[in-house]
């Protein structure tokens, strides 16, 4: 090959480069949006049964409030699971460091309640379904550095569409 | 215009490095200064107060193992201090789930599913596992392969395995 074909090649390569990186920018920004502004997530199970559906519902969630501690009691959040590293479950935030929180452990057939004090860095986390839930009742409380997000939105299916609200309906 | 259309591209340009590196420290490796005697002698060996700024030990952390949380025993990660996320701690796994740890407080903890007990190598000036208790798996944010500076002690972190886990 002479020098006469290489310099045919420059603009080929030079535009191979360009839409390279042009892909590899949106990639990146693509990343930085998800882990930094908001994300979709697929909701899964019976867990949280009266706000999701049991067929799962695709949901947004937002990772602003959880890296400022905007965070509050009610709110829905992704929180990566203690039992399992890969797997990140949707849960209610029901208290944060210091509170005091009031539950039922087995709620059908055992109706003892318990009292505990969440202690300081952790949140306590309950399904909405406390008949079918693994949740703090559980594992206990969750350090603050597994909850990844706040769900705020619900895009699918359609006629959910709308905001997650801090109550239960 | 000229100087408009200059800061322009320099605040585009800015802006792309700064995206890439994001996501590369996000995804692939980072590189951390690390603070502390909690981890000597693999790290920071000889802590002078004085020069503290200059000794102090930097390593690369490398993030592809956060896609499968699968960690071996005697890795150094850094994770999230349990009680103050904002915290980020440096340590080695010495068990993970299944294993039982004997300690000094209680007899022996058996380590839960997806949790693993951390300890630092400078056992007498360390707050770990021995303190807060075993830590969920999703608190680690990355595991150390390389000291990168001080020159004279560029290299691998090795995997050690741990002496005081019992054996059943």
């Amino acid at each position: 090959m002479g020098l006469g074909n290489l310099k045919q090649l420059t603009p080929f390569v030079k535009e191979a480069f360009q839409q390279t990186l042009l892909v590899a920018k949106f990639l990146c920004g693509l990343h930085v949006t998800n882990t930094y502004l908001c994300t979709f997530a697929l909701t899964q199970g019976p867990s949280m049964l009266p706000t999701f559906n049991l067929t799962g519902d695709l949901v947004l969630a937002e990772r602003l409030s959880t890296r400022f501690e905007k965070m509050q009691r009610g709110d829905v959040v992704l929180v990566r699971s203690p039992e399992n590293p890969r797997k990140i479950v949707i849960k209610r935030l029901i208290g944060v460091g210091g509170d005091t929180v009031k539950y039922v452990a087995g709620p059908g057939n055992n109706d003892k309640e318990h009292t505990i004090v969440v202690p300081d860095g952790h949140v306590w986390i309950e399904g909405d379904n406390k008949f079918n839930t693994t949740d703090s009742r559980k594992f206990g409380p969750v350090p603050y550095g597994l909850v990844q997000g706040r769900v705020f939105w619900i895009v699918w299916p359609p006629e959910d569409f709308g905001s997650v609200g801090r109550e239960v309906q | 215009m000229g100087t408009v259309n200059f800061l322009w591209n320099l605040t585009k340009n800015y802006f792309t490095f700064g995206l890439i590196g994001l996501t590369v420290s996000d995804r692939c490796a980072s590189i951390v200064p690390v603070g502390g005697i909690s981890m000597s002698p693999t790290f920071n060996p000889d802590d002078d107060s004085s020069m503290r700024s200059l000794t102090r030990d930097f390593v690369i952390v490398e993030k592809l193992c956060l896609e499968k949380f699968k960690f071996s025993l005697g890795d150094v990660v850094v994770f999230s201090s349990p009680a103050n996320h904002k915290e980020k701690h440096i340590k080695r796994i010495t068990a993970l789930p299944g294993d039982l740890v004997s300690t000094p407080h209680y007899d022996a903890v058996l380590i839960p599913e997806g949790h693993c007990w951390v300890e630092g190598d400078n056992h007498a000036w360390s707050l770990d596992s021995r303190s807060f208790g075993p830590i969920p798996l999703g608190l680690v944010r990355g595991r150390v392969t390389h000291i990168v500076w001080p020159p004279h002690r560029v290299g691998k972190v090795e995997r050690m395995t741990p002496k005081s886990i019992a054996s059943f």
